[in-house]
């Protein structure tokens, strides 16, 4: 067993663990934390994406004892309150879901493309960037219009910021 | 996954102690190789010794000779990197062609050269530019490093520091990717410094990583994609699987140099 202590959604966690235990597993099994989800064991479907210390990593290829230290950041950690992050509340108006299981992650991109490219982003630089996450249902256009439109709304968020031109 | 004893040093000598100690042991870079390799109880070492938390294995130095560039650094921070957009290009963009955002965000250039996947980018770019493989005991040319299928000159327990790759007069990297996986089915690297033309294949080559010299002596000569016209690579000595033939392959990586030719060509 390894001890571990990470933040996880702003709040501290310890925890003695069995260091085979995937990023994924810990916030899943142990945190109850069941919004990232498992699609694959290829590491290709990114519907496990969650952030570490700001960046978008696949939590089923992250061991947990790799994240000590750690900030990570959930689709769970997204919502202030009741009401929804923008990159959510752009999903549901745009309707870039269906079944759901992707969705979480591709949030999680969404946010990491926002946070790399800045807030006005072309169809392009989003389709490149979800290379990673795969959704079974949407065909994508609606996801690619969730992200332009999540972007746009971040940029009226109190105290956003220009992202760095990348 | 089999169980392992996961250590963390915060020194390389103490890494490199635990290696030895253990006999059995696997060095956990990015993890975006050996996660999934031990998800698929592919590899079973008992002890895996992470470098996450050595300082000074990431970084990025350039100078108007050489980029330098630690072991532990994420592809997505040389795709990023200014300094090296500016110094070498062709190397920031083979970066940001690597796997996905998230893959980037973890992969190490360490990990890509230790692993000398057949159909990895870095070893395009370090076998064209000359790089030197750098570990904790010596330094190696490229050429030296990789040995054929995920084969390298590293000993069980050596560890890549960096690597520094020469500043080319020019350099383009060309790739085809797998749709699915995102690796090379053919990449080609080619790099002007010099009198000379240097052009490395991944992705194709059935032992790996290679120079395809006679591509360069046909562009040392002439530095045009025409220069191309009748050379072909031998289909026996390519990968064929279910992606694609010898054939196809050798095809495939002609048309990948000389698209990287036609872009420097065009300057
Ligand atoms: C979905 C997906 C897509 C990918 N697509 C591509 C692609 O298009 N092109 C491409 O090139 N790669 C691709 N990769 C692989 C990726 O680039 C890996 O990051 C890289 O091959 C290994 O680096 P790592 O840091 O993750 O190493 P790890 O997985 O941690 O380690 C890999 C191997 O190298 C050894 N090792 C690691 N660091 C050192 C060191 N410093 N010294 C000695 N040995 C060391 C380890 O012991 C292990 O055997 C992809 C991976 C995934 C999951
Ligand atoms: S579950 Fe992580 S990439 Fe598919
Ligand atoms: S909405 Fe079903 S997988 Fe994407």
């Amino acid at each position: 067993m390894t001890s571990l202590s990470i933040t996880v959604n702003g709040r501290p966690v310890a925890a003695e663990i069995d260091p085979r235990t995937l990023l994924v597993q810990f916030l899943r099994d142990e945190l109850r934390l069941t919004g990232s989800h498992v699609g694959c064991d290829t590491s290709q479907c990114g519907a496990c994406t969650v952030h570490l210390d700001g960046r978008a990593v696949k939590s089923c290829t992250v061991l947990a004892v790799q994240a000590e230290g750690a900030q990570v950041l959930t689709v769970e950690g997204l919502a202030a309150g009741k009401a929804l992050h923008p990159m959510q509340d752009a999903f549901r108006e745009h309707h870039g879901l269906q079944c759901g299981f992707c969705t979480s992650g591709m949030i999680m991109a969404g946010i990491e493309i926002v946070n790399r490219h800045g807030f006005a982003l072309d169809e392009h630089t989003v389709r490149e960037a979800l290379e990673g996450n795969l959704c079974r249902c949407t065909g994508y256009h609606n996801i690619v219009l969730a992200i332009i439109g999540g972007a746009e709304a971040m940029a009226r968020l109190p105290g956003a910021t220009p992202a760095a031109a990348g | 996954m089999f169980a392992f004893n996961y250590h963390r040093p915060d020194r390389i000598e103490e890494a490199l102690m635990r290696a030895r100690d253990s006999g059995d042991a696997k060095f956990l870079a990015g993890g975006q190789t050996l996660i999934p390799t031990l998800k698929q109880r592919l590899a079973a070492p008992g002890d895996l010794i992470d470098l996450g938390s050595i300082p000074g294995l990431a970084g990025i130095e350039v100078t108007p000779q050489a980029v330098t560039i630690g072991a532990m650094t994420r592809h997505a921070d040389v795709a990023a990197s200014p300094e090296i957009r500016r110094a070498v290009p062709a190397l920031a963009e083979l970066a940001g062609l690597i796997g996905d955002p998230a893959v980037r965000n973890r992969g190490t250039l360490g990990g890509s050269v230790a692993n000398n996947d057949p159909s990895a980018d870095y070893p395009a770019a370090c076998l064209a530019l000359g790089a030197t493989i750098r570990t904790d005991r010596r330094a190696l040319p490229a050429e030296a490093f990789f040995c054929g299928l995920f084969e390298t000159a590293l000993e069980e327990d050596e560890i890549v520091t960096a690597v520094s790759f020469p500043v080319p007069a020019a350099a383009a990297y060309r790739k085809f990717a797998n749709p699915a996986s995102r690796y090379a089915m053919a990449g080609a690297f080619v790099a002007r410094a010099g009198e000379g033309v240097r052009v490395a294949i991944t992705g194709a080559g059935q032992d790996g990583v290679f120079r395809w010299i006679d591509a360069e002596e046909a562009l040392t000569a002439v530095f045009a994609p025409t220069a191309l016209d009748g050379l072909a690579l031998s289909a026996d000595d390519m990968i064929a699987d279910m992606h694609g033939d010898g054939a196809y392959r050798a095809h495939l990586a002609a048309v990948m140099t000389r698209r990287a030719v036609a872009a420097l060509a065009a300057g």
